[in-house]
């Protein structure tokens, strides 16, 4: 029985890759006073809406978009989380 | 001897390269539109720069499964020449005919000026009518061409020579000072183990004609239409 899934997928950058970005915002929020801020690294965040068999089959298939397209693993990481929207 | 170049919704630098090697160097050369996928009567495929669809998502990260890109793929795949400038070292890098990835920029500026490259070898076809350690000065423009790869890819790219540019100084010394957008390694343009496989981030076809001021990069084009009448 064919369900309804809804996945929010996160895209971070690999701990070895450098994040400008992440450092500007960084100094930016110690700048206006956020001395406490360490750390900040800046990734994507994507939703999508897909049609599955089962729960396996849609994290399989979003499996591969990630490694596909969504993500370059070479510089990122991504994880997922699912959730049934309606069974169809 | 024929050249193809690649021309991608957002391709802006196609017809500069069409300039040089049909307009300058009098060479045959078809523009591809992404779409088409019979490319067998090209002898050396050329990516222009630009922002191919966008740069959505990632710089190159769509246009890697444009139709034309899996012939570019087996174009490679049989040996023959595969040219990425910019826009195109980044679709290069996403469909894997080239190991790490460009990244934003060390300072994020996109930085638009012209540098000084070093040419680190000249056996293999790309710089033949350039001299070992040569400095030559090459346009740039970019916002993501930090070159990253991880210490395993880097040291087999060290080892096995393929990197065929890198930033230097005016006077050709490697060092962090004169990396312009922080590449690991100063990497500006990397081949493939085979050699067939050029990416850079320079732009070669931008320093060709008098007219628009410097002309080091006429050499390269100069040096593969040589080679490959020859050949």
């Amino acid at each position: 029985m064919a369900g309804k899934y809804h996945a929010r997928i996160y895209v971070t950058l690999r701990s070895s890759v450098l994040d400008p970005a992440g450092t500007a915002v960084e100094s930016g929020l110690k700048q206006m006073g956020y001395s406490e801020v360490a750390g900040v690294r800046i990734g994507k965040y994507i939703e999508l809406d897909l049609t599955a068999a089962n729960e396996d089959e849609a994290t399989r298939h979003l499996d591969e978009m990630c490694d596909r397209l969504l993500a370059n693993t070479v510089i990122e990481n991504y994880r997922f989380e699912l959730t049934q929207l309606a069974t169809a | 001897m024929k050249f193809g170049v690649i021309v991608f919704p957002g391709s802006n630098c196609d017809r500069d390269i069409q300039t040089v090697t049909q307009g300058l160097l009098n060479a045959a050369t078809r523009m591809v539109w992404h779409q088409e996928t019979d490319i067998s009567d090209l002898d050396l495929v050329i990516i222009p720069g630009g922002f191919s669809y966008g740069d959505y998502l990632r710089c190159g990260a769509i246009a890697q499964f444009s139709p034309v890109m899996n012939s570019v793929i087996e174009h490679a795949k049989q040996g023959k020449y595969v040219l990425g400038i910019c826009n195109g070292f980044q679709v290069l890098t996403e469909v894997g005919l080239l190991p790490g990835a460009l990244i934003r920029n060390r300072k994020l500026h996109f930085i638009c000026d012209r540098v000084p490259v070093r040419v680190e070898r000249n056996d293999l076809i790309w710089t033949k009518d350039y001299q070992p350690q040569q400095v030559i000065t090459l346009p740039v423009a970019h916002g993501e061409g930090c070159y990253y790869a991880d210490d395993s890819t880097l040291k087999a790219l060290e080892d096995g020579e393929q990197i065929l540019f890198r930033y230097c100084s005016p006077s050709g010394e490697i060092n962090p000072e004169h990396n312009l957008n922080g590449s690991m390694n100063n990497v500006a343009g990397i081949v493939n183990q085979q050699g067939n496989v050029l990416g850079m981030m320079p732009h070669p076809e931008r320093a060709s004609d008098k007219a628009i001021g410097g002309t080091d990069g006429l050499a390269l084009f100069r040096g593969l239409l040589n080679s490959m009448a020859v050949a």
